[in-house]
C-alpha cells in the first residue's frame, strides 16, 4: 500500500439512477495506488453499477473526480485503456482457444509485442500447456485464471473485479488472491466486489454497501470496531430451541447457528446481557467473543433496511 | 424413476406454458407467423396474374385496331398503360420492366384485314418470369381468331373463320424458351443472400450479448462502430462467396444466359448484402436472445420470398401486397439481377431499382445504430 497522496480512484457524489430506482446514491471513494479495496454488499446494492461506471460501461447521472488521474466523466476513453475489468460472468469467447482469446484482447488494446505479451501472460498464470484448449472446455477455476490473464494483458494500472471468485473452489480462490496481492505489490490498484467475508478480510480496506450507499468503510478491524457490537457464543444442547427463545428478546439482534455453537449479537450491551442472564442454564456454556465481519455485515444490513426501505 | 405420473407431466406442461408466456416475442411469432402465412398465401398470392401493364404501339388507328385493343382489355389480362407510335419507346419500357407486354399493331392493319391478307399483330412479352406471362399469352391465342368478329358484319362476315382475319405472333423476349430456371436461378441469389445474411448477423450480435461477451467488449477501448463493422465485414465476404457459387451454378449447370455486366452485378450485390446485414443488426438490437433473433429473421424472410416476385409473379398480387413487396430489398434486387443477366441492363436502366435498396439500408442502419446506443446504458 502506497502513500495516501497518490490516489488511483478519487471520486465523489457518484450517482446512477435507473428510472425511479437510485442504484448508486452519491458515493465518494478514495483508493490509493497499490491498494486492494473491497466492496461488500448484498445483491442489488450498487456494487456492479459503480464498477461499470468506473470503466465507462454506464454513464453516471452525477459525480466528479478522477480515475487514474483522468477526469472520470470526460476521460472514459483514456481510462478504458488503463483499466482491466473482470465481469461477474465469464465473458470471453468459449469457442476460441485460450491463446486466441488472449490474442484477440491484446489486439483490441493494441498491445506492443503482442506475441510476447500473450506468451508472458500464459506463463505467468500457468496456462502455457493449455493454450490450445477451447475456453468453453475449462473448469470454473481455469476460466477465472483466463479471465484474469485477459484483463491483465494490456498492463492496466487499475483492476476492477466484479465477484471474481463466484463458483471457484477454495484452493483456486486462494491462488487467485495470492496473485491479486502480488499485483497490488507491483503497484496495481484493485477494486473488488465480493459476498465472501473471508475475501473481504484479504482486502486492505473495505466498504459496505446497501441500497446504493456506503454504510461504513475502513480496514476490517476498523469496520468491526465501528459497528460497536457485542457477540456471545453459546454451546450446549437444544440450540435450536434456545435460538427460538432468544429471537425477539430485548437486546438480541441476530442469532446465528455455527455448527455446534450459536452466535448471539446485539447492539445494546446491557439489555443483551440481561436477556442472556435470564436464559442461562448449567447445560450451556456462554462466552463473550469478538464479533466477526459477518456479524457486523448482517447487523449493518438489518439497520440499513430500517433506514432506507 | 418408475411409473409415468400425470402430476409430473403436468408440472412440465405448466412450466412450459409459463415460460412461453414470458417470452413475448416468441409468443407473438407463434400467433404472427400463421396470420402472416394465411394473409400471404390466402390473399396476396395469385398464380394467374391479370391486368398486366401493356404498351400499345399503334401504327393504324382504324376501327379494327380499336376493337382488338378493347377485346384484349376485356380479357382482363392486359392493362393499357401507354399508347405510342415510337418503337424506341416501347423497347425501353420493356427493358426497364415497366410493361410486361408490347402489342404492335402494324400500318395497313385495316387495309390488310379488308383484303384478307391476315396482318400480323406482334405481341412482345417480357418473359423473364414465364409464370407471369404464360396465362396472358394463352389468353391472346384464345381470343385471336374471334377478336374482331363483331366488326365483321354484312359483307365482311366472309372474313370470319379459321384461321381468323389476324395473325398473332408472340415474341417472348429475354427467355424465349420459357425456361423457368432462367428466372429462378438468378432470383435464388437474392433469396440465399437474404436468408443467410439476415440470420447470421442477427445471431452474431445477439449471441455476443446472450453469452455476456458484449459487456467485456464494451469495457475495452473498442468503439461500437468498430464492433458493428468488424462483425459485418466477414459476412460480406461470405455473401460474395455465395454470389459466386450461384453464378457459377447458373452458368455451368443451368446455362442461364449472362447478357449484362457481371462487374455491375457484383457491385450492386454489395448494396443488397449491406441491406440484409443492416436488417440483421437491427433485429439483433431488438432480440433478447438468439431464438428471438431467428424468429425475427424468419418473419422478414417469409414476405421477402413470397412478395418479392421470386416465387409468384409480382404483378399477380393485389396492390397492397405489391406495396409491401416494394418496401423489401429483395424485390428490387431480383429485378436488378434478372435485368442484368437476362436483359443486359446497364447501370442507367437499373437505377430505379437501386435507390430503394439504398434507402432501405439507410433506414435499417439508422434504426440499428439508434437501438444499439440505447442498449449501452
Amino acid at each position: 500500500m502506497s502513500a495516501a497522496g497518490e490516489l488511483a480512484i478519487d471520486v465523489s457524489g457518484v450517482t446512477k439512477r435507473f428510472g425511479a430506482l437510485t442504484a448508486v446514491n452519491g458515493i465518494d471513494l478514495q483508493v490509493g495506488r497499490g491498494e486492494i479495496y473491497g466492496f461488500l454488499g448484498p445483491n442489488g446494492s450498487g456494487k456492479t453499477t459503480f464498477i461499470r461506471m468506473l470503466c465507462g460501461l454506464l454513464t453516471p447521472d452525477a459525480g466528479s473526480g478522477t480515475c487514474l488521474g483522468h477526469d472520470f466523466l470526460t476521460g472514459q476513453s483514456v481510462i478504458k485503456r488503463e483499466v482491466g475489468y473482470m465481469t461477474q460472468r465469464f465473458s470471453y469467447y468459449e469457442d476460441l482457444s485460450i491463446r486466441e482469446n488472449l490474442d484477440f484482447i491484446a489486439r483490441i488494446y493494441g498491445v506492443p509485442d503482442r506475441a510476447g505479451a500473450v506468451r508472458r501472460s500464459l506463463e505467468r498464470l500457468g496456462l502455457g500447456n493449455r493454450s490450445q484448449q477451447l475456453a468453453g472446455e475449462l473448469s470454473g477455476g481455469w476460466k477465472q485464471r483466463l479471465a484474469l490473464a485477459a484483463c491483465l494483458i494490456h498492463s492496466p494500472r487499475l483492476l476492477l473485479l466484479d465477484e471474481p471468485t463466484a463458483g471457484v473452489d477454495p484452493k483456486a480462490r486462494r491462488g487467485f488472491w495470492d496473485e491479486i496481492h502480488q499485483l497490488a505489490d507491483e503497484g496495481i490498484t484493485v477494486l473488488v466486489t465480493t459476498h465472501y467475508m473471508d475475501e473481504a478480510e484479504r482486502c486492505h480496506r473495505i466498504a459496505c454497501l446497501a441500497y446504493g450507499n456506503i454504510l461504513v468503510r475502513g480496514t476490517v478491524a476498523e469496520v468491526v470496531a465501528s459497528a460497536n457490537l457485542a457477540t456471545w457464543s453459546v454451546t450446549g444442547p437444544e440450540l435450536v430451541r434456545l435460538a427460538g427463545a432468544l429471537r425477539g428478546r430485548p437486546g438480541v439482534g441476530q442469532v446465528v447457528p455455527f455448527g455446534n455453537t450459536l452466535h448471539v449479537t446485539g447492539r445494546d450491551f446491557a439489555s443483551l446481557e440481561a436477556t442472556i442472564a435470564g436464559l442461562r442454564s448449567p447445560a450451556h456454556e456462554w462466552r463473550r467473543i469478538t464479533p466477526g465481519l459477518e456479524d457486523v455485515f448482517i447487523g449493518l444490513m438489518d439497520q440499513a433496511k430500517d433506514n432506507f426501505d | 424413476m418408475g411409473r409415468f405420473t400425470l402430476h409430473r407431466l403436468w408440472a412440465v406442461v405448466l412450466k412450459e406454458f409459463v415460460q412461453m408466456r414470458r417470452d413475448r416475442i416468441t409468443f407473438l411469432m407463434m400467433v404472427g407467423i400463421p396470420i402472416l402465412q394465411l394473409t400471404l398465401f390466402g390473399y396476396a398470392i395469385n398464380s394467374d396474374p391479370k391486368h398486366l401493364p401493356t404498351a400499345l404501339r399503334l401504327a393504324d388507328e382504324g376501327p379494327f385496331a380499336r376493337t382488338l385493343v378493347a377485346e384484349m382489355r376485356n380479357s382482363d389480362y392486359f392493362r393499357l398503360v401507354r399508347v405510342t407510335d415510337s418503337e424506341a419507346e416501347v423497347e425501353r419500357l420493356l427493358r426497364l420492366g415497366n410493361v410486361q407486354f408490347v402489342v404492335n399493331i402494324p400500318e395497313d392493319f385495316t387495309r390488310k384485314i379488308l383484303r384478307g391478307e391476315r396482318p400480323t399483330v406482334l405481341v412482345e412479352a417480357d418473359a423473364t418470369d414465364p409464370a407471369a406471362t404464360g396465362p396472358a399469352i394463352a389468353a391472346v391465342r384464345a381470343i385471336a381468331d374471334t377478336a374482331i368478329d363483331r366488326d365483321l358484319t354484312g359483307p365482311l362476315s366472309r372474313l370470319r373463320g379459321t384461321p381468323g382475319p389476324i395473325d398473332f405472333e408472340v415474341h417472348a423476349h429475354y427467355n424465349p424458351e420459357n425456361i423457368t430456371q432462367y428466372n429462378v436461378v438468378p432470383g435464388l441469389m437474392g433469396v440465399v443472400l437474404t436468408m443467410t445474411m439476415v440470420i447470421i448477423t442477427a445471431l452474431a450480435i445477439t449471441r455476443e450479448r446472450e453469452r455476456g461477451t458484449m459487456e467485456n467488449l464494451l469495457a475495452t477501448p473498442v468503439r461500437p462502430f468498430e464492433v458493428m463493422v468488424g462483425k459485418i465485414l466477414p459476412y460480406i465476404v461470405v455473401g460474395y462467396v455465395q454470389v459466386t457459387l450461384i453464378l457459377m451454378a447458373a452458368r455451368f449447370l443451368f446455362d442461364v444466359p449472362m447478357v449484362g455486366s457481371l462487374a455491375l452485378l457484383y457491385g450492386i450485390s454489395l448494396l443488397f448484402i449491406a441491406a440484409n446485414l443492416a436488417m440483421g443488426i437491427t433485429f439483433s438490437t431488438l432480440a433478447r436472445n438468439q431464438l428471438q433473433a431467428m424468429q425475427m429473421a424468419f418473419f422478414f424472410f417469409l414476405p421477402s420470398i413470397l412478395l418479392s416476385g421470386f416465387m409468384f409473379p409480382f404483378r399477380g398480387m393485389p396492390e397492397w401486397a405489391q406495396w409491401i413487396g416494394t418496401c423489401l430489398p429483395l424485390t428490387h434486387f431480383l429485378r436488378i439481377v434478372r435485368g442484368i443477366l437476362l436483359k443486359g441492363n446497364g447501370i442507367g436502366e437499373i437505377l430505379p431499382e437501386v435507390w430503394p435498396i439504398a434507402l432501405f439500408v439507410a433506414v435499417a442502419m439508422a434504426v440499428g445504430v439508434k437501438r444499439y446506443r440505447q442498449t449501452l446504458d
